[in-house]
């Protein structure tokens, strides 16, 4: 469903990504495991086409089409869509117009609720309300997860779906995010908690603008535990970012060891 | 079509709805150029009344001691030809413990050259409350000239919720200057939402004077500006008294050629009094647009569904 080949992005002379290759397959929930800093949010972005993230090398194909220089909204008809890490805030939007925004039929006001209720929002109480600065951050997340259920696209890209998202209501968000997958939607996951990736299908692991590694979700999730977080990467984002291949590769070797 | 009639076609293009102008419930006033076509007077008003004068109306209001007025108070002023002046002036007193609530629209739907001067005297008494709230349309080709200016005393424990909106069409020249003094306990807010296009030309005033303890307001100004259109949006606030508080809240968004300023000047006497302020211009957040494209929409559906969202 989509294909990333050798992806590369310089921002303001750092490398971020240095080579992405990798496949999501249709129907599968893909999940991208990386720790703070592995550039996660700037390859999310990337394929989204947000201003500022054009590659400088490689290719991204979706549904066997070539959208590397296609506009954010052109990817969003083919059925590409993001949830960013830090959701915008819309004065004056209402959430059930926000969630109306990616419908086909703006007036299906049963999806709108329906979508609601899968993240345990209780429509009568926020239908009305406005998607602006004094909803929760933990609303504000489960208001942007809905708004894409109501969209039902072909590839959902979530960036970070559980941060501020308290610990207990973790298991809402796997949940939700597994009705997505029930509604027909394929599932690009990003995050750097391991117990998030447990619902996937394949677990990429991503460190320093590298996809090192895909697999089984159980054998991913405990290389992660592991090797990558107790890698100093992990406590000094970005410092071991001088941006050489053999560097993460030597950090691989040196922690399989 | 009479007068009348084209007055409340108009009126219906500046947002109205003409049925209230048969609720046997609702005050109405409906004012041509100079010409009263339509008035009615309801239960808790004391004194309602339109007098003509040569280049417009004065309109006195006075409501009842501690009658709460439930329906609104609909006032419709307009011009229909293309040229001509009209000044409102307005005598507005709520007395003690009233209350009542003004739905005003301004309409000038074929303005070539026209202008509208409204004079405002609005006196709140002690724990009453006036809602005020004033829709302008000024037609398509920005040959308005709207200059509105109201002073407001609200006295100890009153209230005044006010707020002027004109994001239909073009706006012209614009000079809105608000003014509102509050005595003690007494709460203030004031909204200004303005959409300008093509050559428009806006300057927005409002000023709050906090003078009594425990005052408090809120000076809230949203205004968007595209093409070559100008806006000045200056807000300010005076903290006199102690325990006051207020807040001046103004957010601009420009596109294309346009331009615009901001000015809080927030002042405060007293130690223990607060007054608080944030203005934020700059082209449309790019996370919200995005956010917005992600869906499927066009950069434009998008822009629009951002800057109608913050005019609401
Ligand atoms: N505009 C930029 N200019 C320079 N460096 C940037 C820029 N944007 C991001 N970076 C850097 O790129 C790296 C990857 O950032 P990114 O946000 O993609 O990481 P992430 O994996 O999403 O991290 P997190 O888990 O904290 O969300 C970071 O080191 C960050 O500092
Ligand atoms: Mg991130």
């Amino acid at each position: 469903m989509l294909e990333i080949k050798g992806l590369r992005l310089t921002l303001n002379g750092h490398p971020i990504l240095r080579g992405i290759n990798l496949e999501v397959k249709k129907g599968e929930i893909h999940t991208i495991l990386g720790v703070n800093g592995a550039g996660k949010s700037s390859l999310a972005y990337c394929l989204m086409g947000s201003e500022g993230y054009r590659p400088q090398e490689g290719r991204i194909r979706f549904l066997g089409n070539d959208i590397t220089n296609l506009s954010i909204s052109q990817r969003a008809r083919m059925g590409l869509t993001l949830a960013w890490q830090e959701s915008a805030r819309f004065e004056g939007l209402l959430a059930r117009e926000y969630l109306s925004l990616g419908m086909r039929n703006r007036g299906d006001s049963k999806r709108v609720t329906h979508a609601l209720e899968l993240v345990a929002l209780n429509p009568k109480e926020f239908l009305g309300r406005a998607v602006d600065k004094t909803l929760s951050g933990g609303e504000r997340k489960r208001i942007e997860l809905a708004s894409i259920i109501a969209m039902r696209p072909k590839l959902a890209i979530l960036d970070e779906p559980d941060s501020g998202i308290d610990m207990l209501s973790l298991d809402d968000i796997l949940n939700v995010i597994k009705s997505m997958k029930k509604e027909g939607s394929t599932i690009f996951l990003i995050t750097h908690r391991e117990e998030m990736a447990s619902i996937s299908d394949r677990v990429s692991l991503m460190c320093d603008g590298l996809i090192v590694k895909t697999g089984k979700p159980k054998e991913e999730m405990d290389y992660f535990k592991l090797h990558c977080k107790p890698c100093p990467t992990h406590k000094f984002p970005g410092k071991l970012k001088e941006g050489t291949t053999e560097n993460t590769e030597k950090k691989l070797t040196r922690t399989q060891r | 079509m009479s007068d009348y009639e084209s007055m409340v076609r108009a009126y219906r293009k500046a947002g109205g709805d003409p049925r209230v102008l048969r609720d046997p419930k609702c005050a109405f006033l409906v004012v041509n150029k100079n010409k009263i076509l339509g008035k009615k007077k309801i239960e808790g008003i004391k004194v309602f009344r339109a007098e003509e004068l040569p280049k417009g109306v004065k309109i006195t209001l006075i409501t009842q001691k501690g009658y709460r007025i439930e329906k609104p108070v609909y006032l419709c002023f307009g011009i229909l030809p293309k040229r001509g002046l009209q000044e409102i002036y307005v005598d507005v007193k709520i007395a003690d413990g009233s209350s009542i609530t003004l739905i005003a629209h301004c309409t000038f739907p074929n303005a070539v050259k026209i202008k509208h001067i409204m004079s405002a005297e609005f006196r709140i008494g002690k724990g009453a409350f006036l809602g005020y709230h004033e829709t302008h349309y000024h037609g398509e080709s920005g040959g308005a000239e709207v200059i509105p200016q109201g002073k407001i005393y609200i006295d100890k424990g009153g209230r005044l919720d006010t707020s002027f909106t004109l994001i239909k069409g073009k706006v012209g020249k614009l000079r809105i200057d608000y003014e509102a003094r509050a005595k003690e306990k007494a709460v203030a807010e004031l909204v200004v939402k303005v959409y300008g296009k093509g050559d428009d030309d806006i300057r927005i005033k409002e000023k709050a004077i906090l003078d009594g303890p425990y005052a408090k307001s809120l000076i809230k100004a949203r205004v968007a500006v595209k093409d070559r259109a100008k806006t000045m949006a200056i807000g300010i606030t005076e903290g006199n008294a102690p325990f006051c508080r207020g807040h001046v809240d103004c957010i601009e968004i420009v596109q294309g050629k346009a331009q615009a300023k901001a000015l809080p000047i927030v002042q405060v006497i007293d130690d223990r009094a607060r007054v608080t302020h944030e203005a934020a211009i700059g082209s449309i957040d790019k996370k919200q647009l995005e956010t917005v494209m992600a869906r499927g929409l066009s950069k434009e559906e998008a822009i629009d569904v951002v800057v109608k969202g913050m005019l609401r």
